[in-house]
């Protein structure tokens, strides 16, 4: 038996739902447990005051990344079969851009403003209607965006093989560069919490 | 709870959809997929036409509801709602910094989710999908993104500080 369990056929499309609503509670659960249920929370990591962000997101990261290359190496799942989103360098890099000053201006990502919602945060209410919006006007766009999204398409390619160097040194280098980031993170929180006490 | 401890808990999740379905998790598609139904419901010629409201209302098995995306995104609303109530953090309340008016940050919620939508879409997905999915599997196009999205935020922060600080 190997993994995707889904992909090799090991339960069909109405069990799916059902994981993927469970997959869902837990995901929901760990956003809110990390406090990102609030706006205030998530805008802090771009005040260098509360980098809960950049320390969930990449603990996250490097637990599912290790996770996963574990097991693929001890054969248990089938790397080939689990999906790599396409890379679009330029529309990625634009679209990354806009999101992330839609982040400060909005305070939630589409994520996050669920779990806003659930918890009673008018805001969220607020900033999920304007996700719907977004996406609406980028819909009627389409026509006219459709060259631009689609170009500098690369297909499905990893850190690794656009490097030319083996997976394992990619993990490597990714879980080095998290911990020197959670420690660049604490340090920068203390030094301001320092400074701000003192004012 | 503590961050690292949380972004374990959060990374496990992630791991378990890699694991059962072969794919990460999102949030975006599902915004897409009820945009794309309205659009359809009011206007059908118009939505078959394009390309983009196409592939939502296409996607799912029978119907773009039954989708994985629409109900992880349920799942997300009961399983936010399960670890609110327990911690005493459900509050109907607007989030803001001490010198912002409720009304003004309701304003910039809708304006950021507006731009939100539309990057999101642009980079085939947000946070959610491009960021912690294609980051844990090392995706070039998915750390491009989620640079950018840290770049993003630290450019406007200077100026937004009035709604947070």
């Amino acid at each position: 038996m190997i993994a995707p369990f889904y992909k090799y056929g090991l339960f069909g499309d109405e069990v799916s739902l059902i994981l993927a609503a469970v997959i869902g509670v837990g995901f929901g659960f760990f956003l809110e447990r990390a406090g990102f249920g609030s706006s205030r929370k998530l805008a802090a990591q771009f005040y260098f005051t509360d980098m809960a962000v950049f320390k969930v997101m990449f603990s996250a990261i490097v637990t599912a990344m290790l996770g996963l290359f574990y097991l693929s190496w001890a054969g248990l799942v089938d790397i080939s079969m689990v999906y790599v989103s396409p890379t679009y360098l330029l529309p990625q890099l634009i679209g990354g851009l806009v999101l992330g000053l839609g982040f400060i201006v909005g305070g939630y990502c589409p994520g996050t403003s669920v779990v806003g919602i659930s918890t009673g945060r008018l805001d969220a209410v607020a900033f999920g209607g304007g996700v719907f919006s977004g996406i609406f006007v980028y819909g009627e766009l389409y026509p006219w965006l459709a060259d631009f999204v689609k170009s500098t398409s690369m297909g499905r390619v990893t850190l690794d093989s656009w490097l030319g160097v083996d997976v394992g040194m990619v993990v490597f280098a990714v879980v080095v560069m998290a911990v020197l980031g959670f420690w660049g993170a604490t340090t920068v929180e203390r030094k301001l919490a320092r400074r701000e006490a003192e004012a | 709870m503590n961050p690292y401890l949380a972004g374990v808990g959060l990374g496990l999740v992630l791991l378990l959809a890699f694991v059962l379905m072969g794919r990460g998790l999102g949030a975006s598609g599902a915004f897409s997929t009820i945009v794309a139904v309205i659009v359809d419901a009011v206007a059908p010629a118009h939505a078959q036409a394009n390309e983009f409201y196409l592939g939502y209302l296409e996607n799912g098995y029978g119907s773009p509801f039954k989708s994985f995306l629409m109900f992880e995104v349920i799942g997300v609303l009961v399983g936010g709602f399960i670890s609110g109530a327990l911690a005493g953090r459900v509050k109907r309340t607007v989030e803001r910094g001490p010198r912002m008016s409720a009304k003004g940050r309701i304003g910039l919620a809708i304006l950021g989710g507006t731009m939100m939508g539309f990057g999101a879409k642009l980079a085939g997905g947000c946070t959610s999908g491009q960021g912690l999915s294609g980051g844990a599997v090392l995706g070039l196009g998915s750390w491009t993104f989620m640079i950018m999205v840290f770049v993003g935020g630290y450019a406007g922060a200077y100026f937004l500080r009035r709604e947070w600080r």
